[in-house]
């Protein structure tokens, strides 16, 4: 095997006297789709901001890339690569469609201290923005303040916006959260597009997606990894059994 | 998504450009126009008075309209680009060609020091910093005994240019002043627009998303208020030439928080609002103070009247008014 394209090593986090991250170790492997499940309050978001770096680690490393990580800034994670969409959407709302996914690519365009040429008029960015917005299905959109997008939109935008980021794993919080039937089977669809192309860490509390993405699934429970393994694998351990018990979403 | 366009997608279309211009050309050529149909040395000299104050706001827009920082000490860098050419004059160094880029490199350097510091901090903090700034700089002014201290500093004349002494005719200094601002508003213009611009905007839109993309706001946010020290400076160095005249009071905190009603006013984030605004909140002063000295007494139920009515400011109704 190749070597892991992310590596936790024993992270622990706690508010006090609660363990919201304890002893947690993971491989992520190139091209590999690590689904991370677990019950509500399992701290599976905390784990991915401290992948990201919003949460600052008590202990335990965080390897991306084959460099150690672990002290750097948020951004400065992210322009190596690590890129993530949030459990809340988290857009430019004033500005349009168009304009966010530029922003993203701006990023990753040299340096952004450049005071004169226009921005919104840069045929670069705009190329680059309108060939990921019709990747996931938003281009007709590309004028319009992304305030006035739907929650399932707002969603693929994020996507799109990953997309321009030159990204090396994409951390997906949750995408498929508060969406109906229609908007997950499209959301299922833009991120089986995007399967083997980008590793990619994906919580998500729907077990139907998780089950039919996934190449392996990771399942925390109070903070720790319970099991992890292939999903046949998972779906059959009894202690993931017992974790999920009453909850007829699962199996 | 699941058709593949065959063709690369077209960009959207952009609004037509006198759509964007015809306010920007509307004022300036009103303000072209004044000393051709009130030549009064008054009125000129209230005029100039308001373009004067509109770079300075037009300069809080950048921080305040596209960077949501709420600076409550603006009036410092109008005062220390006017004490900068003050001072100098008083040592005999009369000429704008080194009086304005001092003041000018003073402001930035204050900004830099300044917003290094208070940029760490956010919200009402970053408010309370910046005021604390903002009274340093004026109880220094007022400490100042070898240069006038409490009852300011005069000038004997106007800033000279390359030696002549051009700027002592009104008219000229009117349409020096005129042309600064119309140079400030098509650079800074320029500057929101740019991929600059666009990190200032985003990191006010949302911070957390654009860390998340990769940009640090903070080192965005300091350039930004040291673009917008500089240039108020300048109006500063513009304002000590006008009356030929500084003093602390050209920085008291009441003048910062009138910066930000003619910003707010005006309408924040257009940059023509803040001109606007500056002139509008002037001419209304003078015209309300020349009525009665209880004038404050009508000028804030006014304030209110457009903060509630013409919420997004004077620009947002113009708009409105002028259709679509």
């Amino acid at each position: 095997m190749t070597a892991p394209i992310l590596s936790l090593n024993n992270l622990h986090k706690a508010y006090g006297a609660l363990k919201v991250t304890d002893g947690v170790s993971l491989d992520v492997g190139a091209g590999e789709l690590h689904a991370i499940i677990g019950p509500n309050g399992a701290g599976k978001t905390t784990l991915i901001s401290e992948i990201t770096g919003e949460v600052a680690l008590d202990a335990g490393t965080v390897t991306f890339d084959g460099a150690d990580v672990t002290a750097l800034p948020v951004h400065a994670r992210a322009l190596k690569g690590l890129t993530r969409s949030f459990q809340i959407t988290q857009v430019l709302p004033g500005f349009t469609v168009l304009e966010n996914v530029a922003t993203a690519a701006q990023a990753h365009d040299g340096s952004s201290f450049r005071f004169f040429r226009s921005a919104g008029a840069d045929r670069r960015l705009n190329d680059t923005a309108m060939a990921a917005l019709a990747e996931v299905g938003l281009a007709a959109r590309a004028a319009l303040p992304a305030a006035s997008l739907s929650h399932g939109e707002k969603r693929q935008l994020e996507i799109a916006m990953a997309l321009v980021s030159q990204p090396k794993l994409l951390l997906l919080d949750e995408p498929m959260a508060g969406m109906g039937r229609e908007e997950t089977e499209r959301m299922v669809a833009v991120l089986m597009a995007l399967k083997g192309r980008y590793p990619m860490v994906l919580v998500e509390h729907d077990m139907h997606a998780v089950f039919r993405l996934a190449d392996r699934i990771s399942v925390l429970v109070y903070g720790q990894v319970i099991a992890s393994g292939s999903p046949e694998a998972v779906r059959a351990d009894p202690a993931v059994r017992e974790a999920y018990l009453g909850e007829e979403e699962f199996g | 998504m699941a058709e593949t366009p065959a063709s690369p997608p077209s960009l959207p279309p952009t609004p037509p450009l006198w759509r964007r211009l015809w306010l920007p050309v509307l004022v300036f050529a009103l303000l072209a126009l004044v000393p051709f149909v009130w030549g009064e040395r008054f009125i000129l000299g209230l005029v100039t008075r308001a373009m004067i104050m509109a770079i300075a706001a037009l300069s809080l827009d950048l921080i305040l309209g596209y960077g949501a920082l709420v600076s409550f000490g603006h009036a410092a860098f109008l005062g220390l680009g006017a004490y900068a050419v003050a001072i100098l004059f008083s040592h005999d160094i009369v000429d704008a060609a080194i009086a304005f880029p001092v003041a000018i490199l003073v402001g930035a350097g204050f900004a830099f020091v300044t917003g290094a510091i208070s940029l760490k901090t956010r919200g009402v903090y970053f408010i309370m910093i910046t005021l604390a700034f903002g009274q340093m700089a004026f109880f220094t002014a007022t400490s100042l005994s070898a240069y006038g201290g409490d009852d300011g500093l005069r000038m004997f004349h106007r800033s000279e240019v390359f030696g002549t002494r051009i700027l002592a005719n009104d008219t000229t200094f009117y349409f020096v002043v005129l042309g600064t601002l119309a140079g400030c508003f098509v650079l800074l213009k320029m500057i929101v627009g740019s991929r600059f611009g666009r990190v200032l905007r985003g990191a006010k839109e949302n911070e957390r998303r654009m860390r998340a993309l990769g940009f640090d706001p903070f080192r965005y946010r300091l350039a930004a208020y040291v673009i917008a020290g500089a240039i108020c400076a300048l109006a500063g160095a513009l304002f000590a030439n006008l009356g030929m005249f500084v003093a602390p009071a050209y920085m008291t905190w009441q003048r910062s928080g009138e910066f930000i009603a003619m910003v707010v006013l005006g309408g924040m984030g257009t940059l023509i609002g803040p001109i606007i605004g500056a002139i509008g909140v002037t001419l209304v002063e003078e015209w309300l103070a020349a009525l009665t000295q209880h004038w404050k007494v009508i000028f804030g139920p006014m304030v209110v009247l457009v903060a509630i009515f013409a919420r997004g400011g004077i620009v947002k109704l113009l708009e409105r008014v002028a259709g679509k």
